[in-house]
């Protein structure tokens, strides 16, 4: 068949099966498209899959809940990059959600709603709060600006340090994901930490409520450094991080932004066992979901 | 329109990206590989700038678009993540194209190690030169710009703002 297309458009179209299905990003842009996604041997696919929800997870929860500062941040310059974080974030969600959909997580889950979207679109879109495996510490309210920096800075360090390390997993396409994210990340934690800097160190009234920032974003660092079965499975063969092995460089970095900002350190939380790893989430997950998914759901063959 | 058969490298070398129209995918370091494998079909290599780059759908439809009207009919374009997109990437016609569009072309991106990636509490280090003026005496103003490749500086010698590629 020859296709000479008029516009760039037909071409979008029409590389795609020509339906004119752009709704949620629909097929027009797999972010896997041509990547060899082989499990190496000795790889659980079900343990991969379900590693890659975690991490896609946090990455697509982070991304939405800093997306609610678009229109509403204290300066322009500061919206712009809240979204620019916001989209390197839901670009390595939706390579990590398409990596979980390459080795078979939707499973039996498929449905006729979601049968002809994109397994990374399918997972975002279709999945109930309990089948999500974010960490609490991401689904939490934005409360003030303070807050939210002081939750960047936390979420990022963590996950900076597991990916520094991922990027020796031996999943490649996990490994690269991962390099990938790294100079996002790193650019990310430094952006979040300046902040906090120039909060705790500021005012009388930013350092107050930066630290009422540190004070609510702390208990969340308690279900952050256990690994659940999956990870310490993952880590054995090679593939992922076991989350208890970042906890030293976590503590270390977040110390020193503090110490440097002249915020109060709270007291370390106990670890306790990361349920929302394993679905037990808040009503702040369900309702941030509903803006999430709804138009997808009330809608699922919508087209424009 | 009737194409007429040429180098497929050199049909995929001459598209753009869409956010800096001024570079060819060639110049920006996403353009990977060409290749025409045995039963005639073309291969494109890409690669993503950044993860959630919204340009990457474009990008492969302007490189279909592209060798479709020079006549070639079976096309695929794939997506490769490794080695990673640096902004070490762009080629040295691409930070002169860059520096003519008066956006200040990116320095030696950091390097990342294995191990700990080291945290940066002073202020940005990164410098640029006014592609204007050509004054060194330029401060950052925003270290996110309107895309997500770019940060936002301001000129102290003639004043403009300028556009700078950030180097990662």
């Amino acid at each position: 068949m020859i296709l000479h297309e008029e516009t760039v458009y037909e071409a979008l179209d029409h590389a795609h099966g020509g339906e004119g299905h752009w709704a949620f990003g629909t097929g027009f842009d797999e972010p896997l498209a041509g990547v060899d996604t082989t499990v190496p041997e000795g790889i659980d696919p079900a343990d991969l899959g379900a590693y890659c929800l975690m991490l896609g997870d946090d990455a697509l929860v982070l991304a939405q809940r800093l997306t609610q500062w678009v229109t509403a941040a204290p300066e322009l310059e500061e919206e712009v990059a809240i979204g620019n974080t916001a989209l390197d974030l839901l670009g390595q969600a939706r390579l990590l959600l398409a990596r979980a959909g390459s080795v078979g997580v939707l499973g039996r889950s498929r449905t006729l709603a979601t049968d002809s979207i994109p397994d990374e679109d399918a997972l975002a879109y279709f999945r109930d709060p309990d089948e999500f495996r974010n960490t609490g510490l991401v689904a939490a309210e934005n409360g003030d600006f303070g807050q939210t920096v002081v939750r960047l800075l936390v979420a990022s360090t963590v996950r900076l340090a597991v990916f520094a390390r991922l990027r020796e997993s031996r999943d490649p396409v996990l490994a690269a994901i991962a390099a990938k994210g790294v100079n996002e990340l790193a650019y990310h934690r430094d952006h979040a930490a300046r902040w906090v800097l120039r909060l705790g160190d500021g005012t009388a009234e930013s350092h107050r409520r930066v630290q009422a920032g540190v004070d609510a974003v702390w208990p969340h660092l308690a279900d952050l450094f256990t690994a659940t079965d999956v990870e310490r499975r993952l880590t054995e063969a090679g593939v992922a991080v076991d989350p208890a092995d970042v906890r030293e460089e976590v503590v270390s970095v977040l110390t020193q932004v503090l110490d440097q900002a002249t915020l109060r350190v709270p007291e370390w939380p106990a670890d306790t066992p990361p349920r929302s790893r394993t679905g037990e989430h808040g009503p702040e997950l369900s309702a941030l979901l509903e803006t999430l998914q709804g138009l997808a759901r009330r809608h699922p063959a919508a087209t424009w | 329109m009737t194409g007429v058969l040429t180098d497929p490298r050199a049909v995929a070398e001459t598209v753009t990206d869409p956010e800096l129209p001024m570079l060819t995918l060639a110049d920006l370091g996403v353009l990977r590989d060409v290749r025409t494998e045995d039963d005639g079909t073309v291969i494109v290599d890409i690669t993503p700038t950044y993860s959630g780059c919204p340009a990457m759908g474009v990008m492969r439809a302007d490189l279909l678009h592209a060798l479709h009207s020079a006549g070639f009919d079976d096309v695929e374009v794939r997506t490769v993540l490794s080695p990673a997109w640096s902004t070490d990437w762009i080629s040295e016609a691409g930070r002169r194209k860059l520096a003519a569009a008066g956006i200040a072309p990116p320095g030696k991106a950091p390097v990342r190690p294995a191990g700990p990636v080291p945290l940066q509490l002073g202020p940005s280090r990164r410098t640029a030169a006014c592609p204007l003026c050509g004054s060194a005496d330029t401060v950052e103003q925003s270290e996110f710009g309107a895309t997500a490749c770019k940060a936002l500086r301001r000129c102290r010698s003639c004043g403009e703002p300028f556009e700078h590629v950030k180097e990662i």
